[in-house]
């Protein structure tokens, strides 16, 4: 039990400090390693608390793929070199009173959750539906969210979809003038549609480009 | 005491796993070396120990007694850091691979996904030690290779979801016993070519290693290592793929289990039959590396987005609807 309470506050430490640094380095990039920091001790916690599938999954989604697209877009737009100016203009304060009511509601919502969850816990159904059963996490996770919540998810991932192609269509523009290059064309090629074999004359020449 | 005898009896444990590990690194890299000169008849590394068996260790041993050279306008911490990630995410994953049904050092309950995450990982030594460099080859070469890593990732997830669907576990030791009978390389054979060629994307190998494609990059996001960090890498690096081909082997080729179970074969430990499987592959993939010319970024991209990604969901639908209709869906 010692043990599993100093990698708690381990991860937990590591989570929190990284969290803070993220806001706090004046690099966009250390912010965005900081954030991959705090995601994985994240997912070390979801570990610890025997969530194995949801702590690997937040590995391969944010650490994997999300981070690296966040990693690229600072890289590329170079805000890197803006060095702080967000919090060095002088109306700085104008964004903190904003900041604050955000941050209160989002933690009176945790409170909510979590107060419910310790004192009232028959308002979740699903919280007795999985403490009984003996199977692993990964099998009882399948097994709620395709059968009771089927609808749900299928209605997620068409949120993720329409979010895709939302994207997709905003940033495509037709240009004129753009050379494509034709696949099959180009394995298609022969050598004797390429190459020719002529006698040269002497003092004569070929003509090559008609 | 009781802690510190666990925290030593896991201590022996690890280093059993790494020792052979790092050995078999500056094995295959002599291997490979080896296999390419052959095809392309030269001999290739032949002088240092029997056979030039100890190539490798002359060449860590020149990479330890160079200078370490920092570039002074990189961004030195992660600069520093991006070997160590590499090579630390090409062990670690090492901790879950199965060596038989009982010689394994972590037998966890999401050990693909584990394996699949830490692959996923792999990503940020490259791309930290491109920025890091503050140089345009290497930050091209990592951009290239962040891009292509995160493609072909995709495809590989895919052909794992194929895999488990015959299985019914995510576990990798349950994964090599649902293969007793019959290998997946058999009814799988179609996702076991585009895992192959979509390891040789995710590892860098050529004829996809446009992250460090000299004619153009130099050497990509190596290009301002030196001495024992480039060393690190390129083990790193080698790790990598050396895993790359346990993942292979344990997913279609059985892993541990011997090809048939009569008696001579019986008496191998399973053990010997994942190294064999994976010296295999690995054969496959030195052999590539000599007879394929380099991919041209655009088909490269087109080849992971537009070739192997659907054929391999489509490949999903066919495996699903197969299990199901002839009721073989493995439920417990």
């Amino acid at each position: 039990m010692i043990a599993h309470s100093i990698f708690f506050y381990t991860f937990s430490l590591i989570a929190i400090v990284s969290a803070i640094m993220v806001t706090a380095s004046k690099n966009t990039v250390h912010s965005v390693f900081f954030l991959i920091l705090d995601f994985i001790s994240i997912s070390c916690l979801f570990i610890m608390i025997g969530a194995e599938f949801l702590g690997m999954i937040m590995l391969i989604v944010y650490v994997g793929a999300v981070a690296v697209l966040f990693l690229f877009v600072v890289m590329m737009l170079n805000v890197a070199q803006q060095k702080n100016q967000w919090f060095a203009a002088k109306d700085s304060s104008k964004h903190i009173p904003v900041g604050l009511i955000i941050s209160t509601l989002i933690f009176v919502e945790i409170i909510i959750v979590i107060g419910g969850w310790k004192y009232k816990p028959e308002i979740f159904d699903i919280n007795n539906s999985l403490s009984q059963s003996s199977l692993s996490n990964t099998h009882s996770l399948g097994q709620i969210l395709y059968t009771d919540y089927i609808h749900v998810f299928q209605i997620s991932g068409m949120i993720l979809l329409v979010a895709m192609i939302g994207a997709i269509v905003l940033t495509f523009r037709q240009r004129a003038g753009v050379k494509r290059q034709s696949y099959i064309k180009q394995i298609s090629r022969e050598r004797v549609d390429g190459v020719e074999v002529l006698e040269v004359e002497t003092n004569k020449g070929v003509r090559i480009d008609d | 005491m009781e802690y510190l005898s666990v925290v030593f009896q896991e201590v022996y444990k690890i280093l059993f796993l790494l020792i052979p590990v790092l050995v078999s690194v500056a094995m295959i890299v002599w291997l490979d070396r080896r296999v390419w000169a052959f095809v392309q008849k030269r001999q290739g590394p032949n002088v240092v120990g029997p056979f030039g068996l100890l190539q490798s260790l002359a060449d860590a041993l020149k990479y330890i007694f160079k200078e370490m050279i920092i570039p002074s306008s990189s961004n030195k911490v992660i600069f520093i850091l991006a070997p160590i990630v590499t090579m630390t995410l090409a062990l670690i994953a090492w901790a879950v691979i199965p060596f038989s049904a009982t010689q394994v050092l972590a037998d966890i309950n999401v050990g693909i996904l584990y394996l699949f995450a830490v692959s996923s990982l792999g990503v940020y030594g490259i791309i930290m030690g491109g920025w890091a460099s503050n140089s345009k080859y290497p930050f091209l070469g990592a951009i290239r290779s962040a891009a292509q890593m995160v493609s072909y990732e995709v495809s590989i997830g895919v052909i794992i979801i194929n895999v488990l669907l015959c299985v019914g576990s995510l576990n990798l030791n349950d994964i090599v016993i649902a293969q007793q009978n019959l290998w997946f390389v058999i009814p799988l054979f179609p996702m076991f070519v585009i895992f192959f060629i979509s390891a040789l994307a995710e590892t860098n190998r050529p004829p996809f290693d446009l992250p460090e494609a000299e004619a153009e990059l130099v050497a990509g996001y190596q290009t301002e290592y030196s001495g024992m960090m480039y060393a690190m890498f390129w083990l790193g690096e080698y790790a990598n793929i050396l895993l790359m081909c346990a993942i292979g082997a344990i997913l279609f080729l059985g892993g541990w289990l011997s090809p048939l179970e009569i008696y001579p074969f019986t008496l191998v430990p399973g053990a010997l039959w994942l190294i064999l499987k994976i010296l295999l592959l690995f054969f496959l993939f030195a052999l590539v590396k000599a007879i394929v010319p380099r991919y041209r970024y655009d088909q490269l991209m087109r080849l992971g987005w537009k070739v192997f990604l659907p054929f391999s969901l489509i490949w999903v639908v066919l495996t699903a609807s197969f299990l199901f209709y002839f009721n073989l869906l493995p439920v417990n």
